[in-house]
């Protein structure tokens, strides 16, 4: 049992996630009578897990440091406003469009960023102030119309696939896999950690919180361009109200995951798990034809659960 | 006695939000009569207090729930769930009554509400966390029994309560005008809000435990008791706001209100509430409310698109907090403390 990573972490949630993950692996399985191993149950699965996978690493940066960000979704639908714009309206190349709205959206990082670290604005506030504007402007632009009709080398980043690969799922892991690296493997993913867990301490060693927290929102801001593109790209359109029911999702998922939402703790593994837990589930009540409104409220139930489950296993051992 | 100062510091802090609020919204007033003046006719306030009726009443809701140190984003759904019961009572057995139909959604409201109580106090998890699991359970179960029909074709009593006003009017070109029963409903509400919070225990209670719950449970106040009755509070709000939701539009949409609940968040929040908790009042949110029902009628009494409205809100709120976090920083100054980022 030593040698199972899980029994070394602190964290009891990851090994209640894999249960999870499994028990609903084998309920769905048995349910829809092996229908959800088929190859084309997986890849739909791949298909629609991004999506909320990217938002949901957007989510998770900031929620490390113990603050909360509202406005990735409207970060998200504004850059693809712009990529859709760039596309049709300006005929910029697809390659063009994407750097366009990934720099929109590290400008509203920037914005952000200033916002809650150098002005000292309540996370919570600043980002439901910002959705608000940010919102506004998408529809101030679009006048609440959908802008469509892309060429085909753009979709094929929604619907094409890599040796059998999604790219929607490709471009999430690759995305997954940048977030871990700068987490684990960089001087500014251990002060965030470290600022998430106590700030006070942090600061008194010498680490310059306002510039870590800009730099959080400056990358939670970057990762809600990089989902904007799946957006766009997925929907073959681009609108000032889409995926706005994603935006509480995200919280919720984080902490499925294992992000604490104090802040300080919190792995993309754990994420990644949670994302699939939460689209077997989708995908498994759609096998099963049941409604998709029944899988969310699944979702809520599930959080509760292994919140209610924690709470048992950290009140035995205090 | 730190405690005595911090009350009376944030005291003034309050009655200086109201006091803004109040001042932008008469200059607001003045512009908006210069441009159209329509703007300072009572038929148009009637219009637009009866219209911003809902968002109110949560407000309220939302307000005593920020106060104690929580937040709550589940209250739509909760709304949503009340209506929809109180519609298919009211429809299915065709009761006239307008009574029943305003006592349905009231302990719906409160057992939902207590549903979210309990789990925040079981937990000790943050309560947006819980708030947004149980927005998902609450939706998700109401859409799948009710496959997202809606409900129409009212029995006449609930048609005719909707006109009801408390007194009328005439205007210029002779068509009648009045003060709705909704509006009414309203202001009776932030007076008994203002009232539980100002003068009962209760009240007192939800300020103590939002400025420092250990503190609170340590001088002997009953935690689950109090967070109980804040989240029961705040269902019953959204029950009541569910019926002038279902009266005025005389239709039940099952999708209608859920997504909406940050805007009334935001609303409470520039009526002067703290998400960290131990600060707001009744007066603040009526009159944040009041705010944005003035932007909204002041664009298209400008014949402005309808769309800046959410532009110019977002800029105030993060102008407002940005005011309010420079005013924290200079006091943190003044008395030497260090505010950690």
């Amino acid at each position: 049992m030593s040698r199972n990573p899980f029994s070394k972490s602190k964290n009891p949630q990851l090994l209640i996630l894999v249960i999870i993950l499994v028990a609903i692996f084998l309920l769905f399985g048995l349910l829809t009578k092996g229908k959800i191993f088929e190859l084309h149950s997986l890849q739909a699965i791949a298909f629609q897990l991004p999506l909320l996978g990217l938002l949901t690493l957007a989510q998770m940066s900031p929620m490390l440091t113990g603050g909360i960000d509202l406005s990735i979704v409207s970060t998200a639908n504004l850059s693809a406003i712009i990529i859709a714009l760039s596309m049709t309206q300006f005929n910029f190349s697809p390659f063009l469009a994407i750097i366009l709205g990934l720099v929109l959206s590290l400008g509203l990082g920037v914005l952000k960023g200033t916002l809650v670290a150098f002005c000292s604005i309540p996370a919570m506030i600043a980002t439901l102030g910002l959705m608000i504007f940010i919102r506004g402007v998408a529809l101030v632009i679009t006048k609440g119309y959908v802008i469509a009709g892309f060429p085909q080398s753009f979709l094929f980043l929604g619907d094409g696939t890599i040796l059998g690969i999604p790219m929607p799922f490709i471009i999430f892991l690759i995305a997954a896999a940048f977030m871990s690296l700068i987490l684990n493997r960089t001087p500014f993913g251990i002060q965030l950690y470290l600022l998430g867990s106590n700030p006070t301490a942090t600061l008194f060693s010498g680490v310059n919180n306002k510039r870590v927290i800009f730099r959080v929102y400056l990358l939670c801001s970057f990762l809600a361009g990089v989902a904007s593109i799946v957006m766009t790209a997925r929907f073959n359109a681009a609108q000032a109200g889409y995926g706005e029911s994603y935006l509480l999702l995200t919280v919720l998922a984080c902490v499925l995951g294992g992000v604490n939402p104090s802040g300080g703790f919190g792995k993309v593994g754990g994420l990644i798990l949670s994302m699939v837990v939460l689209q077997v589930v989708a995908t498994g009540f759609n096998l099963l034809g049941l409604s998709s409104h029944l899988a969310s409220a699944l979702w809520g139930i599930i959080l509760v659960s292994v919140i209610l489950t924690n709470r048992l296993i950290f009140a035995r051992e205090t | 006695m730190i405690g005595r100062e911090a009350y009376l510091v944030n005291k003034k802090i309050f009655q200086q939000t109201e006091f803004y609020l109040g001042i932008i919204i008469v200059a607001l007033s003045f512009f908006l009569t210069l441009i159209n003046p329509k703007f300072l006719t009572l038929e148009n306030w009637f219009d637009m207090l009866r219209s911003n009726t809902f968002l109110g009443i949560l407000a309220l809701g939302e307000l005593v729930v920020l106060i104690s140190g929580g937040i709550d984003v589940s209250f739509t759904a909760t709304a949503t769930i009340a209506q929809y019961i109180m519609g298919l009572i009211i429809t299915t057995y065709y009761i006239d009554n307008v009574l029943v139909a305003f006592l349905i959604p009231i302990p719906i409201g409160i057992a939902l509400g207590a549903i979210n109580g309990a789990l925040v106090y079981y937990t000790k998890v943050h309560p947006v966390i819980i708030t947004i699991s149980t927005l998902n359970a609450f939706f998700g179960f109401l859409m799948f029994f009710s496959g997202g029909k809606w409900i129409y074709n009212f029995p006449p009593s609930f048609r005719s309560f909707s006109r009801l006003q408390v007194f009328s009017l005439v205007n210029a070109r002779g068509v009648e005008y009045g003060f709705s029963i909704f509006i009414l409903l309203w202001i009776i509400l932030a007076i008994f809000t203002w009232m539980i919070l100002k003068y009962f225990p209760v009240g007192r209670k939800i300020y103590a435990v939002g400025g420092n719950l250990e503190a609170a449970r340590r001088a002997g106040f009953n935690i689950f008791r109090l967070q109980l009755f804040v989240y029961c509070f705040m269902g019953a709000l959204a029950g009541l706001a569910s019926f002038v939701n279902a009266s005025l539009n005389q239709m039940i949409q099952p999708n209608s209100l859920v997504g909406g609940e940050l805007d009334i968040l935001a609303a409470a929040i520039l009526g002067g509430a703290s998400v960290f908790g131990g600060s707001g009042s009744a007066g603040g949110a009526f009159l944040g409310v009041l705010l944005i029902a003035i932007i909204k009628n002041g664009l298209i009494l400008m014949r402005a698109s309808a769309y800046w409205h959410e532009v110019i809100m977002g800029a105030i709120i993060v102008a407002a907090a940005g005011i309010s976090a420079y005013q924290q920083k200079a006091k943190a100054k003044r008395e030497g403390e260090i505010l950690v980022p």
